[in-house]
C-alpha cells in the first residue's frame, strides 16, 4: 500500500501514538509502588493498648473515600456555626480539628496525609493555614 | 427511534458492567482484558483508518479560498485564508484545529417577509469548542492515573481547573462545562428540526456514551465514591503490564472504564475519525499556489483530444475562404 | 412535453424550511416539472465516447440502462475512493453538524432538505457505508447505509444536477467537505451509466468536435466579432483589426465563448477587443481553443482534461510566450487549480511579463495563464490607461463575486479595483453575501437550461435578494461580474427578482471608461444606448 504524503502523514501518527502511549514508555523501568499507609504513631499504639482496638471516627472504607468531606463539615460547623462539641472515640474525647484532633493520632503526615495524596497527585489546600505537626525522624 | 436506540444502547452497556462486576464478578475481563482490547483497537484502528486515507493520493491542488489571493504586489494578500506559503497553511490549519476558524464563520439564514437575512450564530461553535477543549483537559487531567510521578504541568492544569474550589473534592470546572456542552449539543440535535432531520443513530450514539462516560465520572468524583488509590493502581497495573485487581474499588469505576473502552473501540469506526481526519482535508491544508508551482497528479494518464490537425481538416475550405491561416492549403 | 414556468416570484419566495415529518431514507424522489434538466442525447455522448449513448428521459420510467448498473456504479465508487483522498475522507468524517445547511443557495431557495449539503452528501454517503464500511453492512439502516435501488439512483441523478459546485458550504464546513467536489464524483459516476443531462452533453460535444461550447466554427466565430467591430467602430470611431489563429504572436487570448454569442457577454467581448487595441498588444484569438470554460468539468476528470488540452495544444502550436484569459467562473477553477497539472507543464511557454508595464505575473509562472482582471488591474496601476469614469455615471454599480474565482482562486481585490477606476458610483452587497461567502448566480455547472428555470430562480433567489437589497438602498441598476454563465443567467434572474438591474461584464465597464487615442466624442456606450448627458447632436 502507497502511502501518498507518507513522511508528513507518519509524523502526524507518530505524535498521535507518543500522545495516546505515552503512559506505556513512561513508566517504563519505574517501580511502581503503591502507597502503605501507617498506623503505628504513639498514639495509635496506645490507643491499641488500651482498648485493644484501632478506630476512627468512621469505618475505613468510609474514611478514605470520605475524609475530605468530614474535615469540610466540621469545619463549617466549628467556624460558622460556632459547635465545638468533641468527638468521641471508644470513650476517648478529641477534638473537633484537623490540626488539634485528626492529627493527634495521625501525627505521622508524611506516612499517612501525604502517602496517598501524592500517589494521586492531589494537592488539598489544608496546608495553607493548618501547620503541619513536626514529625520525628525516622 | 434513533435517539431511543442510542440512548437504550449505552444504558445497556452500563448494566452488562454493572452486571458483569457486581454479579458475576469478572473484574479481571472488564478491568483489564478489555480495556487492552479496547486501547489496541483504538490505536491500530486509528493508524488502519489514517493510512488508508494517505493511499489515496491528492490528484489536484483544491484549497477553497477564503479570502484574497497572493497576486500582484500591491494587492493585500490574505495570507492565513488564502494561503501560498506553508507558513500561512500551518496557521490556517492551527486556527482551524485549535480554534474552530470555519464554524466561527456560521450564519444563521432567516427568510424575513420574503427577504435574506443573516444573523450570528455562534452557539454551535462555543458549544463546539468548549466540548472539545474540556474533553482534553479532562483527557489531560486523568494522566494522574497513568503516571507513577505525575508531571508538574499535569498538576498545574488541575489547579486551574479547580481554582474556584468549590465543595470537597474540588469541583472541575471542565466537569460542568463539558456536561452542559454535551447537553447543548445533544438538545439541538433535537429540536432544531434541520439537524434533527440529518441526525443518525451515529450521532447520537457518541453524545450519549461521552454523556454517560463524563456522568460516570462525576458521581464517582463527587457522590458515590470509589476506591480511588485503588483505581490508579488498576491504571497502573494497565499502563506497565502488569494488571492488577485490587478489591473494592467500586462498580461505579467499572462502568466508567466500561464506557471508555466503548467509546476507543468504536473511534476508528466511526465519524470519530474527525479528530485525524481535519489534518487531511484537502480545501484546508493546500497552499494556493497551483499558478506558482506545478502539483503532481501520480495517477496522470494520457487522454484522447480532438487535435488541431482534425480539426483543421474538418474545417480547412470555411477557414481558408473565412481568411484564417491554415498549416496546410 | 412539460408546462410552462410561470410561478409568480412572491409564490417562489414562500418557503418552508422546516422538514418533512418522515424519514428522508423514506422519502422517495419525487421528480418536479421545471427543476430537471433534459436527458442528454445519444449522439451527443457518441462523439465524446461517454458510455451507453442513448436517447432518454429522466421524466420517464425506464431511464434504459445497463443491465449491470449497479456494478458500474460500486466499482466506479471503489476506483474514486483509491483515486481521490478528497471523496474517501468527506465519506467519512461529517460528523452532520448541520452547519453548511442554511448556506446552500438551493436549500435557501427550495426548502428541500436534501438541498442541504449535508444531506446532498449523505445520498452517496449512505450507498458508500453499505458497500465499503464495516458498520454499514452489519448495521444497516442504523448505521446510516442503504441500498443502491433504482430509486436511489434517481434521486442522487436529481439532486446531483441541483448543485452548482459553488463550495460555499465547504467555507463554513469545519472539516472543509467540499460537496462540489462530492457532486463532481457523483456527477463523474452518473456519466458512467450514460446519465448526463444534454445542456451539458451537447456543449461538451460541441466545444469537443469545434473547439467551444456554442458550437462556433472557425469562420462563424470571425464573422461574428467582425460584427462586434462594427459596433466598436459606430462607437469610437476606430476600426481594429484583430488575428485569429496567427503564429507568433506573443499572447493567446482564450475566453468563454459566451462572450461571442449572446447579451450581455458580447459587450464584454468587445471590451477585450478595445481594450487590446488601445495596448497594440501582441495577441491573437485562436478558433481552435476558441473556449475557455469547461463543460467537461462538470461530466468528468478525463472530459474536462480533454477539452482543456487545447488550450496549451494551441499555445504551443502558435508559438506564443503565454495565454491572457477571460472573464469566466469555472473556466478560472479549471485554470487555475487544474490545468497544469492535467496538461503541463507548459515549458514551452515563458513565464508571463506585461509587454505595457514590464510587471512579472510571479503568481502564474508555472501555469503561465493570467486573469484579465489581474492584467488590467495592474495597467491602471501604472497609469497606462487613460479613463473617464464618468462615462459610467448613469450606472451604480454592484459586484457578484462569482463561486469559482472566489472560493477556488480568490481573486476578489483585482477586479473591484479596476471597477473602482471605471466608475464612480459602486456598492457592496451585505458582507454575507459577497466574497467567499458570495450566492452562486443558481444556474452554474450547465444547469442553466430553460426547462430548468424553477431550479434556476429558486438557486439564484438568495443572490437577487441581495441585489435587491442595494438596488432598493443604493439605487443599483448594474450588476458587475467575471462570469459568463453569470452574464448569460444573472439577466434572467434580475429580471425575475428583482427587475431594472442589469448586468455587464467587468470589461464592458473598462471598455466604456477607457479614452483611446483618436476616438471620437462618445455619445453612446457600448450597448449602443445614449450615454446620459452626452447625446448626439443631430
Amino acid at each position: 500500500m502507497k502511502i501518498y504524503d507518507g513522511g508528513k502523514i507518519l509524523v502526524g501518527l507518530i505524535i498521535f501514538i507518543a500522545l495516546f502511549a505515552s503512559p506505556f514508555y513512561l513508566n517504563m523501568g519505574k517501580a511502581v509502588a503503591k502507597p502503605e499507609l501507617k498506623f503505628d504513631t504513639p498514639e495509635i499504639q496506645q490507643m491499641e493498648k488500651e482498648t485493644g482496638k484501632k478506630q476512627c471516627v468512621e469505618p475505613k472504607e468510609f474514611m478514605r473515600a470520605e475524609h475530605m468531606q468530614i474535615l469540610n463539615n466540621w469545619r463549617d460547623e466549628v467556624i460558622r456555626s460556632g459547635n465545638r462539641d468533641e468527638i468521641v472515640i471508644l470513650g476517648h474525647k478529641y477534638d473537633k480539628s484537623l490540626q488539634n484532633g485528626c492529627m493527634k493520632c495521625h501525627s505521622n503526615k508524611k506516612d499517612f496525609c501525604d502517602k496517598c495524596h501524592n500517589y494521586m497527585a492531589v494537592q488539598p489546600y489544608c496546608w495553607r493555614c493548618h501547620i503541619a505537626p513536626k514529625e520525628k525522624q525516622s | 427511534m434513533r435517539i431511543l436506540f442510542s440512548f437504550f444502547a449505552v444504558i445497556a452497556l452500563a448494566l452488562i458492567a454493572y452486571a458483569g462486576v457486581k454479579i458475576a464478578n469478572l473484574q479481571f475481563l472488564f478491568g483489564v482484558v478489555i480495556p487492552y482490547i479496547a486501547i489496541a483497537i483504538f490505536i491500530l484502528g486509528f493508524i488502519y483508518r489514517v493510512l488508508k486515507w494517505g493511499s489515496s493520493p491528492v490528484p489536484f491542488r483544491i484549497p477553497t479560498t477564503c479570502g484574497q489571493q497572493e497576486s500582484l504586489s500591491w494587492i493585500k494578500q490574505n495570507k492565513i485564508e488564502n494561503p501560498s506559503s506553508a507558513s500561512g497553511v500551518v496557521i490556517r490549519m492551527a486556527l482551524e484545529v485549535l480554534l474552530f476558524r470555519s464554524l466561527f464563520r456560521n450564519l444563521k439564514t432567516q427568510l424575513k417577509e420574503g427577504k435574506l437575512v443573516y444573523g450570528e450564530a455562534k452557539w454551535l461553535w462555543l458549544a463546539g469548542l468548549a466540548f472539545h477543549w474540556s474533553f482534553l483537559i479532562i483527557f489531560v487531567r486523568h494522566f494522574r492515573f497513568f503516571l507513577q510521578n505525575t508531571p508538574s504541568f499535569i498538576k498545574t492544569i488541575e489547579g486551574l481547573d479547580s481554582f474556584l474550589q468549590v465543595g470537597v473534592p474540588l469541583l472541575y470546572m471542565t466537569d460542568i462545562v463539558l456536561l452542559g456542552a454535551v447537553t447543548y449539543l445533544f438538545l439541538r440535535r433535537v429540536f432544531i428540526p434541520q439537524v434533527n432531520y440529518i441526525s443518525l443513530a451515529a450521532d447520537y450514539f457518541p453524545l450519549f456514551l461521552i454523556l454517560g462516560i463524563a456522568s460516570s465520572g462525576v458521581v464517582m468524583r463527587y457522590f458515590y465514591k470509589v476506591h480511588i488509590v485503588g483505581v490508579k493502581e488498576l491504571a497502573m497495573g494497565l499502563v506497565t503490564l502488569s494488571p492488577v485487581i485490587p478489591q473494592g474499588v467500586g462498580v461505579m469505576f467499572y462502568i466508567h472504564l466500561f464506557l471508555i473502552c466503548t467509546l476507543l473501540a468504536y473511534f476508528p469506526l466511526s465519524k470519530l475519525m474527525h479528530m485525524g481526519g481535519v489534518f487531511l482535508s484537502p480545501t484546508r491544508n493546500m497552499a494556493n499556489n497551483s499558478r506558482r508551482a506545478r502539483h503532481i497528479n501520480p495517477w496522470n494518464y494520457p487522454v484522447h483530444i480532438h487535435t488541431y490537425e482534425e480539426y483543421e481538416n474538418d474545417f480547412r475550405e470555411k477557414m481558408k475562404k473565412a481568411g484564417i491561416p491554415v498549416e496546410k492549403e | 412535453m412539460a408546462t410552462k414556468f410561470t410561478a409568480k416570484p412572491d409564490e417562489l419566495s414562500k418557503l418552508d424550511y422546516k422538514p418533512p415529518k418522515k424519514g428522508w431514507m423514506d422519502n422517495p424522489v419525487e421528480f418536479k416539472e421545471n427543476t430537471f434538466c433534459w436527458g442528454a442525447k445519444g449522439k451527443n455522448l457518441k462523439i465524446i465516447d461517454f458510455p451507453n449513448a442513448r436517447d432518454w428521459s429522466p421524466a420517464e420510467e425506464d431511464w434504459k440502462l445497463p443491465e449491470n448498473w449497479q456494478e458500474i456504479v460500486l466499482e466506479g465508487i471503489k476506483e474514486r475512493l483509491s483515486k481521490y483522498r478528497s471523496l474517501r475522507l468527506f465519506m467519512d468524517i461529517c460528523v452532520r453538524c448541520g452547519a453548511c445547511a442554511d448556506k446552500c443557495h438551493f436549500f435557501i431557495g427550495s426548502g428541500d432538505p436534501k438541498n442541504m449539503p449535508v444531506l446532498r452528501a449523505e445520498l452517496l454517503r449512505s450507498i458508500y457505508r453499505r458497500y465499503f464500511t464495516a458498520s454499514g453492512k452489519m448495521l444497516g439502516k442504523i448505521a446510516g447505509a442503504r441500498e443502491l435501488t433504482i430509486d436511489v439512483l434517481k434521486e442522487l441523478w436529481y439532486y446531483y444536477y441541483q448543485c452548482t459546485e459553488c463550495r460555499r458550504c465547504s467555507v463554513f464546513c469545519p472539516y472543509g467537505i467540499d460537496q462540489a467536489e462530492i457532486t463532481m464524483m457523483g456527477r463523474e459516476l452518473l456519466n458512467l451509466l450514460g446519465l448526463n443531462i444534454d445542456w451539458i452533453a451537447g456543449p461538451v460535444a460541441n466545444c469537443y468536435m469545434k473547439g467551444n461550447h456554442l458550437g462556433l466554427e472557425p469562420h462563424t466565430i470571425k464573422n461574428g466579432i467582425e460584427f462586434f467591430l462594427d459596433d466598436i467602430e459606430t462607437v469610437t470611431g476606430i476600426k481594429i483589426k484583430p488575428t485569429f489563429n496567427r503564429k507568433g504572436a506573443e499572447i493567446l487570448f482564450v475566453t468563454p465563448s459566451g462572450d461571442l454569442f449572446a447579451d450581455p457577454g458580447t459587450y464584454t467581448c468587445m471590451g477585450y477587443l478595445m481594450l487590446f487595441h488601445e495596448l497594440g498588444l501582441d495577441y491573437t484569438w485562436s478558433t481552435y481553443a476558441s473556449e475557455g470554460g469547461n463543460f467537461g468539468f462538470f461530466t468528468s476528470n478525463e472530459m474536462a482534461k480533454r477539452l482543456n488540452a487545447k488550450i496549451y495544444a494551441e499555445a504551443k502550436r502558435l508559438g506564443v510566450k503565454w495565454i491572457i484569459g477571460g472573464e469566466c467562473g469555472h473556466m478560472w477553477r479549471v485554470v487555475h487549480q487544474y490545468m497544469d497539472t492535467w496538461n503541463g507543464p507548459a515549458d514551452f511557454l515563458e513565464e508571463p511579463v506585461s509587454p505595457i508595464t514590464g510587471t512579472k505575473f510571479e503568481n502564474a509562472k508555472s501555469t503561465k495563464m493570467v486573469h484579465i482582471a489581474e492584467f488590467t488591474a495592474d495597467l491602471i496601476k501604472n497609469g497606462k490607461l487613460k479613463l473617464d469614469p464618468s462615462r459610467n455615471d448613469h450606472l451604480k454599480v454592484t459586484w457578484h463575486d462569482s463561486c469559482n474565482t472566489a472560493r477556488g482562486m480568490g481573486i476578489l481585490e483585482e477586479p473591484r479595483y479596476v471597477l473602482r477606476n471605471v466608475c464612480n458610483h459602486f456598492y457592496e452587497m451585505p458582507e454575507e453575501t459577497i466574497r467567499e461567502r458570495t450566492f452562486c448566480c443558481g444556474s452554474g455547472t450547465g444547469l442553466n437550461a430553460s426547462e430548468n428555470m424553477e431550479l434556476r430562480m429558486r438557486g439564484g433567489f438568495a443572490r437577487a435578494n441581495a441585489v435587491k437589497y442595494v438596488r432598493d438602498r443604493y439605487g443599483v441598476n448594474m450588476l458587475a461580474n467575471i462570469c459568463a454563465i453569470d452574464r448569460a443567467t444573472l439577466k434572467a434572474l434580475m429580471e425575475y427578482w428583482a427587475p431594472d438591474v442589469q448586468v455587464a461584464g467587468l470589461h464592458e465597464l473598462v471598455a466604456n471608461a477607457l479614452v483611446m487615442k483618436g476616438e471620437k466624442e462618445r455619445t453612446q456606450d457600448l450597448r449602443l444606448e445614449p450615454l446620459p448627458g452626452k447625446e448626439a447632436k443631430e
